[in-house]
């Protein structure tokens, strides 16, 4: 059996019975209803950040966790849906149920693009395309006039969702941000768990068997790409909707790359891993701002540690942990 | 006229750096199995080396030219034996992973220590001025860049397909393996070469210092050029990584000259094109 080693490890975990089925809908519904309460304790806006983060990095941990594609431009698909959301907001007035939509359905028209032409080629190439490809994205959106150049779009107004709930106050924006996020998980989750899901594994482990098993091995990983930039794109919209700003930061390969490291360092090909990397490195984030440069250094030796001994990122080792030291 | 040859200069020097960077790319990516996104980063460590070497130490450009490659050789070989040694047996993803981290920690320490702005580097004294070719001014120094990136490119070349060494070399791409069997040291093998591939990139960095601005990041913006270009090439051929640098440095001149907007994006759109015709690169024999 390969894989991701965080995949192993919550393999293993199954086996030896530490996630159990009931056990699982117990940690979900835990999850869920804290996710409720959350914003009466912490910050609303930092949580928000954190919810479209994880949702970005779970959509980016479908490609890399469960179909073995590593896309290293997945930026392109959080910041062109930010701008296209903040546009239709602001310069057309769209309400933002509209502005949301508009927004994720850009970023998966530019999946089905960028994807068509990247799963043309395999492996190491696959990630230097999708680099490339977000690099072309990312000059674009400083040239275009309606992305605002350097400055990005300012001051995108929130709205009323569906003309009734203004989201201008913070608990309604949470609550509607938080739902989003459930949505995309839950999307993911059924993803994987689908005889889909299962094709897409196989093709991660062998592909050459699967591709003789008589699955169209391309269209299985366009549409993983799809899916995963779809709700890439969902997730930069949202964030947009939040921090009523899109801004080239999004779309830069730094975006990619931190996308990349939440999902090694809570753990590739788990369901919670990228979340919890998020969290993590959104809060790094947030901490670390005072020091200016030091954070470049710190993420990217936080890069090099995680790939060179850390390689189940923490949800593996937490599980690696239960597994050896049963409670 | 003038300024469409000057543009078409400007895309060969370009292209030239291309080439040096993608060669190194395709010899590590050969036989050590890694991509290098630290090439950048090291390009630019080799560009900042020879600044600081004049400005601190007061080492000239050509002494720089010798002994910058030769540092950024010696941290890449330390880098491979100490870390990216580790990697091997794993996929190849993190090995670009690591290499990604790596990148950050180099441009973020460059950025702490010199901020964001460039720093000139002088053009050497024996290299200043220029010669009037009737259509065009030709500068003494661009010149030199393009002239030696060609000899290291074709000296490399030769290196790798015409000598005993480059045979070995050509054998552990191969099969490192049968080829350790055969008593041939490949772990101490892929430590050079290593350190070969990012001396290159050291080397175009101390080329580049004068031409243009030393910033923490100038390797970065680069990098991913060169992995279109890569992309484009394919990495099986060492003398198709070479040409196809140069080629596209000089299609990015001609767009900078006949419509400026898209300069930034040509080479990508041409990957575009690239992988939809013939996937496997113009010069690349797919898997």
């Amino acid at each position: 059996m390969s894989g991701p080693p965080g995949l192993q490890e919550a393999r293993a975990a199954y086996r030896a019975g530490i996630i159990t089925p009931g056990r699982k809908r117990a940690f979900f519904i835990a999850m869920a209803l804290s996710g409720l309460a959350l914003p009466l304790a912490v910050y609303p806006v930092f949580l928000m950040n954190v919810l479209c983060m994880a949702l970005f990095a779970s959509a980016f941990n479908l490609l890399l966790g469960y179909t073995g594609l590593l896309s290293f431009g997945h930026a392109a698909f959080l910041g062109s849906a930010g701008y296209v959301t903040g546009h239709v907001l602001k310069e057309w007035g769209w309400p933002p149920e509209l502005g949301l939509l508009a927004g994720t359905a850009v970023a998966t028209l530019l999946g089905l693009l960028i994807g068509g032409l990247a799963i043309r080629r395999s492996g190491i190439y696959f990630a230097m395309i999708t680099l490339g490809f977000a690099q072309m994205l990312y000059f674009l959106a400083v040239q275009l006039p309606f992305t605002g150049g350097e400055d990005g779009l300012q001051g995108i107004p929130r709205g009323t969702l569906f003309g009734l709930i203004p989201l201008d106050r913070t608990l309604p924006l949470y609550y509607l941000v938080y739902a989003i996020f459930l949505l995309g998980f839950f999307v993911i989750y059924r993803t994987i768990h689908s005889p889909f899901g299962h094709v897409l594994r196989s093709i991660r482990e062998n592909e050459p068997r699967a591709l003789s098993l008589g699955y169209d091995v391309d269209r299985y990983k366009l549409v993983a790409f799809v899916i995963s930039a779809g709700l890439s794109g969902l997730a930069g919209a949202t964030k947009a909707l939040v921090l009523q700003f899109a801004t080239l930061t999004d779309a830069h390969w730094h975006k990619s790359g931190e996308v990349v490291l939440m999902t090694l360092l809570g753990g590739m090909g788990t369901v919670m891993g990228p979340s919890v990397g998020a969290l993590v490195v959104v809060t790094m984030d947030n901490y670390l701002s005072g020091v200016g440069d030091w954070v470049t250094v710190i993420i990217g030796s936080v890069f090099v540690v995680g790939v060179l001994a850390f390689r189940r990122g923490l949800v593996g080792e937490a599980l690696h942990f239960a597994r050896n030291f049963p409670i | 006229m003038q300024a469409l040859y000057g543009q078409l200069l400007v895309g060969l020097i370009n292209g030239s750096f291309y080439a040096l960077l993608s060669l190194g790319l395709a010899v590590i990516f050969g036989l050590v199995n890694v991509v290098n996104f630290a090439h950048g980063a090291l390009y630019m460590t080799g560009a900042f080396l020879a600044w600081l070497g004049l400005s601190e130490l007061g080492i000239g450009y050509w002494p720089a030219l010798l002994l910058s490659p030769l540092a950024v050789g010696v941290l890449g070989m330390v880098v491979e034996r100490t870390m990216l040694r580790r990697l091997y047996q794993l996929d190849n993803l993190y090995g670009l992973l690591f290499t990604f981290g790596l990148t950050l920690i180099i441009e973020g320490l460059f950025h702490h220590a010199y901020g964001n702005s460039g720093s000139s580097y002088p053009v050497p004294e024996a290299l200043q001025g220029g010669t009037n070719l009737g259509f065009m001014y030709l500068p003494r120094y661009r010149a030199w860049v393009v002239l030696v990136s060609l000899v290291v490119c074709f000296g490399s070349w030769f290196v790798i397909e015409r000598t005993r060494l480059g045979a070995y070399l050509r054998a552990g791409t191969e099969n490192p393996r049968l080829l350790q069997a055969f008593g041939v040291n490949v772990p101490l093998m892929m430590t050079l070469t290593f350190g070969f591939g990012v001396a290159l990139a050291g080397f175009a960095g101390v080329m580049a210092a004068p031409i243009y601005q030393v910033s923490p990041s100038m390797g970065s913006s680069l990098i991913i050029v060169v992995f279109a270009v890569v992309v484009v090439g394919g990495m099986g051929s060492i003398l198709g990584s070479i040409l196809t640098g140069l080629g596209l440095g000089l299609v990015e001149g001609l767009t900078k000259y006949f419509y400026p907007p898209a300069a930034a994006t040509v080479i990508f759109a041409i990957m575009a094109v690239v992988l939809l015709l013939r996937p496997a690169g113009l010069f690349g024999r797919e898997t």
